[in-house]
């Protein structure tokens, strides 16, 4: 089923005329309305009634993450405060946290942009869903059950952790669509088959995976170890929180609401458009947002686009899954190093699932060291040390061969390295810069 | 005949033998023969035990990363040479030898050693040919 077919499968010209429509209303308000914006636009001199395409987005200036925070927190919004209905907030590592408004239609639009998602993911209206992603400040739990109501499944908001409930949950209730995060649902799996639950024989048939980046390779670890359909959702809580693109059961590609979410692919250097189905930073203007409208802002996640028809019927443009982050990416003696790359080669390797550590470090007057730290397996524990150094100097070589740079593999116990229930942390940098 | 060793990862960390000690302990399994391999950054615990299957179970509810393992447990003459001449034997017959290791306790005037070979059956048929001891399982947990 899909759920806005009229727009998920607009013709390429009709969709670009519904874009421009609301580009054409969006400049206007964004100017009248928020000041920090209408400074943004005069310094970039671009006169709100001069915006008549959408191919006039190039013009717009570009928002950061940066700009959400200095402006904390109101500075970015269009709306009055007494129009918003909803506030998340995220928390921020460093300086000012990240606030989020929603007006009432936004939560319309969250809610359908929502329920897009969970048809998207194979969900059919009568189906039960158990959305164990966090209910709160984070927008996870609560985009999830918007869009479930909007769509009207039967929801189980278990929110997150507490996972031998979860199991029993899921026992009980027969959910057949789970939404968490992709390390939380493995990490179910283990405790499932520690509390004599076979996972490949649980109820959940579709799970909709995301806050934080994964690989094909974990995808299939998942569909294996819970014998289900495992998709990709996207989405931030600056453009709305979960919501902004998701998988179909072809896995080819995250289909992106463009129609109200338009993206664009940008080199992070040049901020230039680079070629279709290359990799750049994706950048999404908010087309019919109110609360905080967002012009080109820019996600810091790595991804490439496909503007072909998907076999599903939609024509609404895919993403690839997000190959890295232009800010989780570490820099180590001058080579990129994305989690992702190290995540790939230990799939690879028989026998070792990916519950792995980054660690680097810096001695005084040494080169940067990078150490992996990945968890014995059942499978490949041996009682010969030769064994285990053999496989501990395979991964070595390998990650070496993809990343180009010496790493030190460090094998550990198993549940040693922590499995948040929100989102994992693969990388660890101890270096004082 | 061959034994029982279950194998256990452990990384370098304080209180991890005391660990798996402990919760053996508490739950009565004796420990007969012990050793462990060390890296500079994890060691494998090898210990045979009077109740294996109890012992393995009781690891990996508790998290451990524990195999079983095939080795062979061998009486040798507890005097000068006595090792010496079962490892001549072994030597001239082409058995490899990966580790061994001594028991705690021993039943007769005799030591009592755990081996672990590279093929367990081969070393089996030449310890026999020799009239060399193997133990039981059996005589293990009567010990």
């Amino acid at each position: 089923m899909i759920w806005k077919e009229k727009v998920e499968c607009a013709a390429p010209a009709d969709l670009r005329e519904l874009q421009s429509g609301y580009l054409r209303k969006l400049i206007p308000y964004i100017y009248q309305n928020c000041p920090v914006y209408q400074r943004k636009l005069d310094a970039v001199g671009v006169k709100p009634d001069r915006i008549k395409s959408i191919d006039d987005i190039k013009r717009l200036p570009i928002t950061t993450k940066e700009d959400m925070r200095d402006n904390y927190p109101y500075g970015l919004f269009a709306a009055p405060q007494n129009q918003i209905n909803e506030i998340h907030v995220s928390s921020g590592t460093t300086g000012n946290p990240t606030l989020v408004g929603y007006t009432r239609d936004d939560l319309k639009l969250w809610g359908d942009v929502m329920a897009r998602v969970l048809c998207c993911a194979g969900a059919e209206p009568g189906d039960t869903i158990q959305i164990a992603y966090g209910y709160g400040l984070f927008t996870g739990g609560l985009g999830f059950h918007y869009g479930a109501l909007e769509m009207g499944l039967r929801i189980i908001p278990t929110s997150s952790g507490q996972t031998a409930r979860q199991l029993k949950i899921m026992q009980d209730f027969k959910p057949r669509i789970i939404a968490c995060t992709p390390s939380y649902v493995l990490y179910m799996a283990e405790e499932a088959k520690d509390m004599g639950i076979d996972p490949t024989q649980g109820n959940w048939k579709i799970g909709i995976f995301g806050a934080e980046p994964w690989s094909n390779s974990m995808r299939n670890e998942i569909e294996a170890a819970w014998n289900m359909l495992a998709t990709d959702v996207y989405g931030l809580s600056e453009i709305i929180g979960p919501g902004v693109a998701q998988e179909c059961r072809h896995k080819d590609g995250l289909h992106i609401f463009s129609d109200v979410f338009y993206p664009e692919i940008l080199d992070p250097n040049t901020r230039e458009p680079v070629p279709e189905g290359t990799d750049g930073e994706l950048v999404i203007t908010t087309l019919t947002k109110q609360g905080i409208p967002l012009l080109r802002y820019g996600t810091r996640d790595i991804v490439s686009i496909q503007y072909e028809k998907c076999r599903c019927g939609r024509t609404s443009p895919r993403i690839s899954k997000i190959k890295g982050r232009t800010d989780d990416m570490i820099v180590v003696r001058g080579i990129n190093v994305f989690p992702s790359q190290i995540e790939h080669v230990l799939v690879g390797i028989e026998g070792t699932q990916p519950h792995y550590q980054i660690i680097v470090d810096r001695q005084a007057r040494k080169l940067d060291e990078v150490e992996v730290l990945v968890e014995v397996e059942q499978r490949f524990f041996s009682d010969e040390i030769k064994r285990l150094n053999e496989i501990r100097d395979k991964i070595r070589k390998e990650i070496q061969n993809v990343l180009s740079i010496g790493v030190k593999v460090t094998l550990v116990e198993p549940k040693t390295i922590a499995r948040s229930e929100g989102k994992a942390k693969r990388i660890v940098d101890k270096r004082t810069l | 005949m061959k034994i029982t060793q279950i194998s256990v990862f452990l990384e370098n960390r304080k209180g991890r033998l005391y660990d798996v000690c402990s919760l053996l302990g508490n739950h009565g399994i004796n420990i007969r023969a012990l050793t462990i391999a060390e890296t500079e950054s994890f060691g494998v615990l090898r210990i045979v035990v009077d109740k294996s299957d109890q012992a393995i179970k009781l690891l990996r509810e508790n998290q451990f990363v524990a195999n079983f393992t095939d080795v062979v447990a061998i009486e040798v003459p507890d005097k000068p040479g006595g090792l010496a001449s079962i490892l001549k034997t072994l030597a001239e017959h082409d058995v490899n030898i990966e580790y061994m290791y001594g028991f705690v306790e021993k039943f007769s005037d005799k030591a009592l050693l755990v081996m672990r070979f590279e093929d367990t059956d081969f070393a089996q048929q030449v310890l026999a040919k020799q009239n060399i001891h193997v133990v039981t399982s059996k005589e293990i947990e009567g010990l």
